[in-house]
């Protein structure tokens, strides 16, 4: 083609024109050939669901967003829905939108990307259905002891349900339902859901209802058993109304269904030895059991005929022992009828004479007396009464009579008492008046007395009879010498004082000083001082 | 001894034990011991019974349309 167009080069060369529609059926075409099945690995953006039930989200990366789509088919067969932050692996082809020049990937699968994501989805969902009381252990039945029926829900083929049957066939054959169901893949939740719900449902069609559900798997990967971890497995072994056991995995596994379950076995194998008794231990056990009844009531028979002999021996001839009360009985049973007719006779004889006496003559005569006697009595009564009250009235008049007298004397004796205190208090009084008097008067006389003496003894008799005492001023002057260095002197007698001058050379003339009467009275000095 | 028959076996078991323990205590009078004899015998003879019947039987439940189950299939073989 370029060969024979080279010879006409046009401004837009030799390629071809396309159409949109046609360019975008192109790279539809090469995308979808080319991306058809990938597998993208990357972080859950936003996700939305609307009511078409088709699923849109994104996948992430640090640099790259992809448009992501799961239609409403895929994701009811999704076994892990994409939830946003999860780090995911998608599987899908890649298509383009026309419409909007745009390419998503068509999701058919979401897988985690690696155990950490999805270890903790499971305990997300974990704690969101044990909030829901989905594993409380007030839920949990106990499991039977001897179950006739077992259903079994796992596959049909595989090791697991060996192991179970070979188990069960040692310990205690049983009747034993398999229902087969798909132990890993997206299939495996409803249909173990679906099991469980079913057998709850029996009987039905000729099959009997079990006792117990055993829900066992081998072990795998966690993404293997992913199935028993799904929300609509749990619910459906938490409703399950015969009591479930579950064995999946293997001892370290732990899924969901085990919280659910009413008792989770490690193994399929120790499910089986949970489920069922070891018949031959039960054998022996009866045969012992039936050994100790027989030992048990032949101890108890023989103990008792023991006893029984043993008290027989002690009981004694029966005969001996009423001998003696018979004996007694005997003679006392002979005299009991004489001595009652005895008694008889001599109550009768006794009785005789006082009969003869008791006639109705004898009851009138009574009745008769007592009459008269009542009769005599009577017109005596008021008569006693009249003379009863008069003698009650003389002895009051006799004590009233005896009243006055009494009174005039009780009250002259009073009034005389008190005359008679009367003049004690009035002597006790004068007494008491005259004695302060009496020693005044005492009192008196001694002093006039001592005033004679003073009076005989003191110095104005003295002067009286003569003598006189010489005064300068206050100052008594016995000697020359004083009365010379005086200026002024006065000379007392007995009847006064009389100022005198001294004719002393160089001395003043003499100064008549005032008579001093009080003084010589009041200041005896030492002639004075005779007292 | 018609609720006898109706017995579970561990219910059984359970009353057999009793009895056994009742008769050994010796606490009884005489004419319930022989009752409880005759009971423990019942027991005892209800128990092997259960425990005689012990017959294996695995059968495969078949699941028709939509997973409803249709009937079973014996399992022999495994």
């Amino acid at each position: 083609m370029d060969l024979i167009d080279d010879d006409t080069p046009t401004a837009g060369g030799n390629a071809p024109e396309f159409t949109v529609s046609e360019i975008s059926g192109a790279v539809k075409r090469v995308l979808e050939g080319e991306f058809a099945r990938v597998r993208v690995r990357g972080e859950v953006g936003r996700v939305s669901r609307p009511a078409s039930g088709h699923l849109y989200f994104d996948l992430k990366d640090d640099r790259s967003v992809l448009a992501a789509v799961s239609w409403k088919g895929q994701v009811a067969r999704m076994a892990v829905r994409p939830e946003e932050g999860m780090e995911v692996i998608a599987t899908g082809r890649l298509t383009t939108f026309p419409g909007q020049s745009k390419y998503q990937l068509i999701v058919e699968d979401v897988e985690p990307a690696g155990a950490g994501a999805l270890m903790a989805m499971l305990e997300k969902r974990r704690v969101a259905l044990a909030a829901e009381g989905l594993f409380d252990a007030a839920r949990k039945q106990r499991i039977p002891y001897l179950p006739e029926v077992i259903a079994v829900v796992t596959s049909p083929t595989g090791a697991v349900i060996r192991d179970i049957l070979h188990r069960l066939r040692d310990r205690f054959p049983r009747r034993v339902l398999i229902w087969p169901v798909a132990v890993q893949g997206q299939a495996c939740a409803p249909e173990v859901a679906a099991a469980i719900r079913g057998l709850n449902a029996f009987p039905t069609g000729g099959l009997p209802r079990p006792d117990l559900i055993i829900v066992a798997r081998g072990g795998g990967s966690l993404e293997d058993l992913w199935g028993f971890n799904e929300e609509i497995v749990v619910r459906a072994a938490a409703e399950s109304r015969i009591p479930l056991i579950s064995a999946v995995g293997h001892e370290t596994d732990t899924t969901l269904i085990d919280f659910a379950a009413d008792l989770r076995a490690p193994t399929p194998t120790a499910a089986a030895e949970m489920a069922v008794p070891v018949r031959m231990e039960l054998i022996a056990w009866a045969g012992e059991q039936g050994a100790r009844l027989a030992r048990a009531v032949a101890q108890r028979g023989d103990a008792r005929r023991q006893r029984l002999t043993d008290l027989g021996r002690g009981l004694g001839r029966p005969g001996a022992l009423t001998l003696a009360s018979r004996q007694r009985f005997d003679l006392w049973a002979e005299r009991l009828g004489p001595a009652l007719s005895g008694f008889a006779a001599r109550k009768r004889n006794a009785f005789g004479p006082v009969a003869a006496l008791v006639r109705p003559d004898l009851l009138r005569r009574f009745l008769r007396k007592e009459r008269e006697t009542l009769e005599a009595r009577w017109p005596r009564l008021p008569l006693a009464f009249g003379a009863r009250t008069m003698r009650q009235r003389q002895r009051l008049d006799d004590w009233s009579g005896r009243l006055a007298p009494a009174f005039g004397r009780n009250r002259a004796d009073a009034l005389r008492l008190i005359a008679l205190n009367h003049a004690r208090v009035k002597a006790l009084h004068d007494r008491l008046a005259a004695a302060p008097r009496a020693r005044l008067l005492a009192l008196a006389e001694r002093l006039a007395r001592l005033d004679r003496v003073r009076v005989t003894l003191g110095y104005t008799e003295t002067l009286r009879r003569g003598f006189a005492l010489v005064w300068a001023g206050d100052e008594l002057v016995t000697s020359r010498e004083a009365a010379r260095r005086g200026a002024a002197l006065e000379i007392e007698f007995h009847d006064g004082r009389l100022p005198v001058q001294t004719l002393a050379p160089g001395t003043a003339a003499p100064v008549a000083a005032p008579p001093k009467p009080r003084k010589p009275r009041g200041e005896p000095g030492g002639q004075g001082s005779l007292f | 001894m018609t609720e006898l028959a109706a017995m579970s076996f561990e219910d059984a078991m359970a009353a057999l034990e009793k009895v056994v323990r009742d008769l050994e205590q010796g606490n009884v009078s005489l004419d319930q011991s022989i009752s409880l004899y005759e009971r423990g015998a019942a027991l005892k003879a209800h128990c092997e019974a259960l425990l005689k019947a012990a017959e294996e039987r695995v059968e495969k439940i078949t699941l028709g349309e939509g997973g409803v189950p249709t009937g079973s299939t014996p399992v022999t073989g495994l």
